[in-house]
């Protein structure tokens, strides 16, 4: 009976070859040797905020919640806009009702009243998915449903996405939400739907202000381009290593 | 639209001051289950492998039961996962297409080897109890006695050689799963540690430290629950001893107090460890001060002092830690200590997770989370107390069953 465990033994022994052998035949490829075997873009989408220009009217907000059909009245958002106030003795007030989608009527900051005397300076920031060089998303997502075109642009895989929420985790600028009718991860995608087509994104078509661009940085006579060779431009949070592509004119210390 | 709309988090978070306007607490209860259920495998099976590996004599009766029980945790290791999941029916895509650069990716890897390498080690410990079985049944009448005799003979797996040289090589084998399954064990619960250290957006999580924290605790939770049950089904079964012969025996006898001494010894130095890395990792954020320190430390001394250092540390580990240290222990204070050393081990997992995110990214405004507690929908049912509950309990009805073919303690 010895030899019945023994032929047992063998019989499972093959059976584990024979189901590992076919996975030898996959390649890992590194992302280099991927780009390297569809060669160079000659695209990568950037975005340029010009702070000292917006408003805060909202109407980007808004503009994007109908484009991109995110439903109208819940708080999460593809793009928001974000209200600074800052006073004398140093406070710093922020705040965002739904996402500015409504623009900022009211002269309370965060419910707070603020003695317009005691303001020393305050601005509005947009914010959107900063279409990361080095995408924290993308790295944790244990399906590759979150994934980086040639382009730069990050994109999420609707069909694909299994609703984990470690790429909401894992982005520092905190622009994911779930989506509330799919329910997959969801994000500005710069309106890939449109810039692919040679439109503009919703947003930038919305701003009555030119507040918002977007642009090809490798194309240098791009206007867009131009601006951020040649200007003073910074990004949100380079310190999370992510080398975030939509530049901001005008960020200030306060700017979170 | 027809569907219906849910915007995840919103229904427990409540925000104060500035938070991004798309965050909430997406990583909710379960998230919490999980951690702390993998704990439990990974601590019951270390505990059934010192006796199996190291030879630790005095944990001979422990091993066997600890075994069995951390296959029964198994499942429900991943339960809270599935739970958790936006999409559960897409639940196999991390297996069809990993992407390796994701710390879940190998999450259904890791652990489905381990898995087989508890269902392995438990059939070579269980090879002769098995063939007995089968050979036992034959020749015997009856439907429950057919079906459980094809059962066993199905478990044999066609080997019945139960002779000298057989039964050394089962030995063998065994103390050889044993072996692997230590790194193994450690590795899926670190692996968890992984999970949460390696998210950088997020201060609280982000730290080295984190796996091998995340390991102390589970072998801890996983001694305690094992010694836990292994002292109410003794008491169980003198009960009802006693019950049926009126002078049988009526405590606990000498033996099994040497076992759970024995044990609480092991839970003592896991303890210790556990809390000295979670003591370092404070200091550290402490002393080195960095940007989110100030928020950090808002939330840590401020709106979650209760629950770390005086539901966790003081409760959860510094009560039971003298409970089991100070001398004339008895069953009763040790089965507090053990019940102490549990919800210790819970909370840590709870301000691991809700506490990574009761602040905001911007480090600016502050999250609350409100446990739903009834349920008015799927969602809130899975992600609340009642499917929090249905993972804890999942478990114990396991075991059960497979107790029942597989018995794992002999009672005197
Ligand atoms: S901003 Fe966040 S979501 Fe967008 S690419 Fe960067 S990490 Fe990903
Ligand atoms: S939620 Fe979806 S896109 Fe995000 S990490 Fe999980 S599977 Fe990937």
């Amino acid at each position: 009976m010895a030899s019945t465990r023994r032929k047992f033994l063998q019989g499972s022994l093959a059976g584990i070859v024979t189901a590992v052998i076919p996975l030898s035949a996959f390649r890992f490829l590194s992302p280099d040797q991927a780009r390297a075997a569809v060669g160079e873009a000659d695209t990568r989408w950037v975005f340029l905020v010009d702070t000292h220009k917006c408003v805060g009217c909202g109407l980007c907000v808004a503009a994007c919640k109908r484009e991109n059909e995110i439903p109208y009245e819940v708080p999460v958002t593809r793009t928001w806009v974000e209200r600074y106030v800052v006073t004398k003795d140093g406070a710093t007030h922020i705040d965002s009702p739904l996402g500015g989608r409504d623009g900022f009527v009211s002269e309370r900051v965060a419910g707070q009243e603020i003695d317009p005397a005691s303001i020393s300076k305050a601005f509005f920031v947009p914010k959107l998915c900063n279409q990361c060089e080095n995408p924290a998303c993308v790295q944790v997502c244990p399906v590759g449903a979150t994934y980086q075109t040639r382009d730069g642009v990050v994109l999420v895989d609707r069909s694909w996405c299994i609703g984990c929420g470690y790429c909401i985790m894992a982005c520092p600028y905190g622009v994911r939400f779930f989506h509330p009718v799919h329910k997959v991860a969801e994000k500005c995608n710069f309106c890939y739907h449109r810039i692919s087509q040679g439109l503009t994104t919703a947003c930038v078509q919305a701003c009555p202000f030119g507040a918002r661009r977007i642009g090809n940085l490798k194309d240098q006579d791009d206007p867009v381009t131009q601006t951020i060779m040649t200007t003073r431009v910074a990004v949100l949070k380079d310190e999370y290593g992510t080398k975030p592509q939509v530049f901001y004119i005008g960020l200030d210390n306060e700017v979170r | 639209m027809a569907e219906e709309m849910v915007v995840h988090g919103l229904e427990w978070t409540t925000k104060e001051l500035f938070v991004y306007p798309n965050e909430f607490i997406y990583w909710s209860i379960q998230i919490v289950m999980y951690p702390y259920m993998t704990g439990l495998v990974a601590g019951a099976f270390v505990l059934s492998s010192l006796y199996h590996v190291f030879g630790q004599q005095d944990l001979k009766e422990l091993a066997r039961f600890s075994l069995v029980f951390s296959l029964a945790l198994l499942p429900v290791a991943a339960l809270p996962l599935l739970l958790h999941l936006q999409q559960p029916l897409r639940a196999a895509n991390p297996l069809l297409t990993p992407h390796f650069t994701s710390a879940i990716a190998a999450f259904g890897i890791v652990f489905s080897t381990y898995g087989m390498i508890v269902i392995s080690e438990i059939w070579f410990v269980y090879r002769r109890f098995i063939v007995e079985q089968a050979t036992a049944l034959t020749g015997q009448t009856g439907v429950a006695t057919t079906m459980k005799r094809a059962l066993y003979r199905t478990l044999t797996l066609g080997a019945y050689d139960l002779s000298e040289t057989a039964l050394t090589k089962d030995k063998k084998a065994v103390k050889l799963l044993a072996g692997i399954g230590i790194p193994v064990a450690c590795f899926l619960h670190g692996y968890a540690g992984f999970i949460f250290g390696s998210v950088k957006a997020n201060a609280l999580w982000m730290s080295p430290l984190m796996p091998v924290i995340f390991i102390m605790s589970a072998v801890v939770s996983g001694i305690a629950l094992c010694m836990l049950t292994y002292i109410v089904i003794m008491k169980w079964h003198q009960f009802r001893q006693r019950s049926s012969h009126a002078d049988a025996a009526t405590a606990i006898g000498g033996a099994e107090l040497e076992v759970i001494n024995k044990a609480a010894r092991y839970l003592l130095g896991f303890l210790v460890a556990a809390i000295s890395l979670e003591l370092l990792d404070l200091i550290f954020r402490g002393y080195t001060a960095m940007k989110s320190w100030d928020i950090l430390r808002s939330v840590m001394y401020g709106k979650d002092f209760v629950n770390i250092f005086v539901l966790q540390y003081g409760l959860g580990n510094l009560v039971p830690f003298f409970l089991l240290l100070l001398p004339r222990r008895t069953i009763g204070k040790t089965v507090v200590a053990l019940l102490l050393v549990l919800y210790g081990v819970f909370m840590m997992r709870w301000n691991v997770v809700i506490g990574g995110q009761a602040f905001s990214l911007s480090f600016a405004g502050y999250m609350h989370y409100h446990l739903p507690i009834i349920p008015h929908n799927l969602e809130t049912y899975r992600e609340g107390l009642l499917g929090a509950l249905t993972v804890a309990v999942m478990p114990f009805i396991l075991f059960w069953g497979i107790n029942r073919i597989l018995p794992s303690l002999r009672y005197r």
